[in-house]
């Protein structure tokens, strides 16, 4: 599992697109810090910029880039082969990959978040909401690598989850906040330290049950899926 | 010693059928799974290979399935032909990991040990993606057969390979054969199987159309003609000098060149820079038609 989980983390590191985990985390920094060092009140910008830009894009689009390259890129180029050729459990190599995720995405949103969060209130905030992204990649990570073994477009698929489900949907019809990961996160977030910045739409034990749902259920499927592999023929 | 063995096996793509009823037991030996381009022979490789479930009917190695089975990978090696590598890695840290995955007790020496049968030592601590197709081909084989598996399986084993290491690797499949081992390797160059002169196992249009020794196999094709393009400095003086040339069965002149038909491949390709040579003409083009291939094979359809 070790070696699977080393490889994936060299693939990751050593492809350019590791460099998009950069402007995200920068931007929302820098706008946090700007706001602070102009002494604007925290109730105006609070929202905008932690919920707004952090917890509805940062969080959701880092999880996509890693998510979709610890899995996807290599289902792209075939390399997988390598791996599933191997007399491992498929339940080690999905573990082995989903850790990765998990870690990468979680540093690279948590990190950012806890900054703005106490640039914005205080260390409780900051914390708060480094636990709650951190939960949140765990979902997404785990509804993200699923994506890279259902479809062969797992980028498409999850800006559409992000975009249209989570970010449109999610603010008008309130039916889709259940399924909707970025809800359990700023619910967690507010339970954990209230600012009256964040608008948790969703109570605190669906917030919890549902993202487990998402981490569990979106794990069992992607082992299923993985062993059941096929690699197309050229007569396909 | 492992027995990989399909039974009527067919897999079918929609309404496209890719592989049709067949049959096939492989013996340890070295064993080419021979096709033209679209056959169905990457889909046979592949249900062996435990990617493809077949449609209907079993695969099996040792008598266990190969679909939804990681396990059987500890006897069997496999070398697709998408050369896609970790090209990050090394060479040497590529086989190690694999030997790591294949959770050998020694991986290093067990890497080492592969790395030094395709004799890729010398380059095995550069990145594989400054490698060319042949030492990425090998340092390939040898990921694959870094745990010794029983059965190794190669797709079109031998693109891009230079003539050298074509050699290399066929005494390689060769001296695996002899001790035992169950190598599969498909090719659509009937001359790459006739120098490796194993049992044959030919797939046409998703049929078994021939199995058995290759030697009798090839003596029923021998009435039908390979063909060639040719284009020189002098067509119409080559198509001459041709005529008079023992394998040549016919030669037609055509806008672009030369359509020659040769009873017999080895001698008209040595005889025709020899040809070519005497009468001061310089070739510019030498194509074997792969048309013809498949003629052959849709004659043994037929036959």
């Amino acid at each position: 599992m070790s070696t699977v989980a080393y490889i994936t983390a060299r693939g990751l590191f050593g492809r350019r697109r590791v460099l998009l985990l950069l402007p995200l985390p920068l931007l929302l920094i820098g706008l946090a810090l700007i706001c602070r060092s102009y002494d604007v009140d925290p109730n105006q910008w609070g929202q905008a910029v932690v919920q707004g830009l952090g917890l509805a894009v940062l969080l959701p689009v880092i999880s996509l880039i890693v998510g979709t390259g610890v899995l996807g890129s290599e289902v792209d180029d075939g390399t997988i082969v390598h791996i599933l050729t191997k007399p491992l459990p498929r339940r080690d190599i999905i573990l082995a990959k989903l850790l990765v995720a998990v870690g990468v995405s979680a540093v690279a949103s948590a990190v950012p978040l806890f900054i703005a969060g106490v640039l914005a209130s205080g260390v409780k905030f900051g914390i708060a909401l480094a636990v709650a992204a951190a939960a949140g990649a765990v979902a997404y990570s785990a509804l993200f690598l699923l994506l890279s073994l259902v479809t062969r477009r797992p980028v498409l698929l999850g800006l559409v989850y992000i975009l249209v489900w989570e970010g449109l949907l999610g603010r008008w019809v309130s039916g889709t906040r259940v399924l909707s990961i970025e809800q359990y996160v700023i619910t967690i977030a507010d339970k954990m330290a209230p600012t009256g910045m964040l608008d948790g739409k969703v109570s605190l034990p669906v917030a919890l049950v549902m993202a487990t749902i998402f981490a569990i259920g979106g794990t069992l499927f992607a082992i299923n899926r993985l062993g059941s592999f096929s690699v197309a023929g050229e007569t396909s | 010693m492992s027995v990989v063995e399909l039974e009527n096996v067919s897999r079918w793509y929609g309404n496209v059928v890719a592989v049709n009823d067949i049959s096939m037991t492989l013996e340890p030996g070295v064993t080419g799974l021979l096709g033209p381009n679209g056959a169905g022979k990457t889909t046979v490789l592949h249900m062996m290979a435990g990617f493809l479930s077949p449609s209907r009917g079993t695969v099996t190695i040792d008598g266990s399935p190969t679909w939804r089975n990681p396990g059987i990978y500890r006897q069997l090696g496999l070398v697709a032909e998408k050369e896609a590598v970790h090209g990050f890695l090394t060479a040497r840290q590529f086989v190690v990991a694999c030997a790591k995955m294949q959770k050998l007790p020694d991986p290093t020496a067990a890497a080492q040990r592969a790395l030094e049968l395709v004799e890729m030592t010398s380059a095995q601590d550069r990145r594989i993606e400054t490698f060319s197709k042949g030492m990425r081909q090998r340092t390939r084989v040898a990921a694959a057969l870094v745990h010794e598996p029983q059965v190794l399986l190669l797709d079109e084993p031998f693109n891009g390979m230079d003539p050298r290491q074509r050699m290399h690797m066929m005494e390689l499949l060769h001296s695996l054969g002899d001790r035992g081992h169950t190598i599969l390797f498909s090719s659509h160059i009937l001359e790459e199987v006739e120098q490796l002169s194993g049992l044959v196992q030919v797939i046409v249009a998703g049929r078994l159309a021939a199995s058995g020794d290759y030697r009798r196999i090839r003596r029923l094709m021998t009435n039908r003609p390979h063909v060639f393009a040719v284009q020189s400095s002098d067509d119409r003086r080559l198509a001459v000098a041709l005529i008079g040339e023992k394998s040549v069965n016919g030669v037609e002149i055509e806008a672009g060149g030369l359509t020659v038909r040769a009873s017999d491949y080895g001698s008209f390709t040595r005889a025709l820079p020899r040809i070519a040579l005497g009468e001061g003409i310089r070739l510019r083009r030498l194509l074997p038609s792969d048309e013809s291939l498949e003629s052959v094979f849709s004659y043994l359809l037929e036959a």
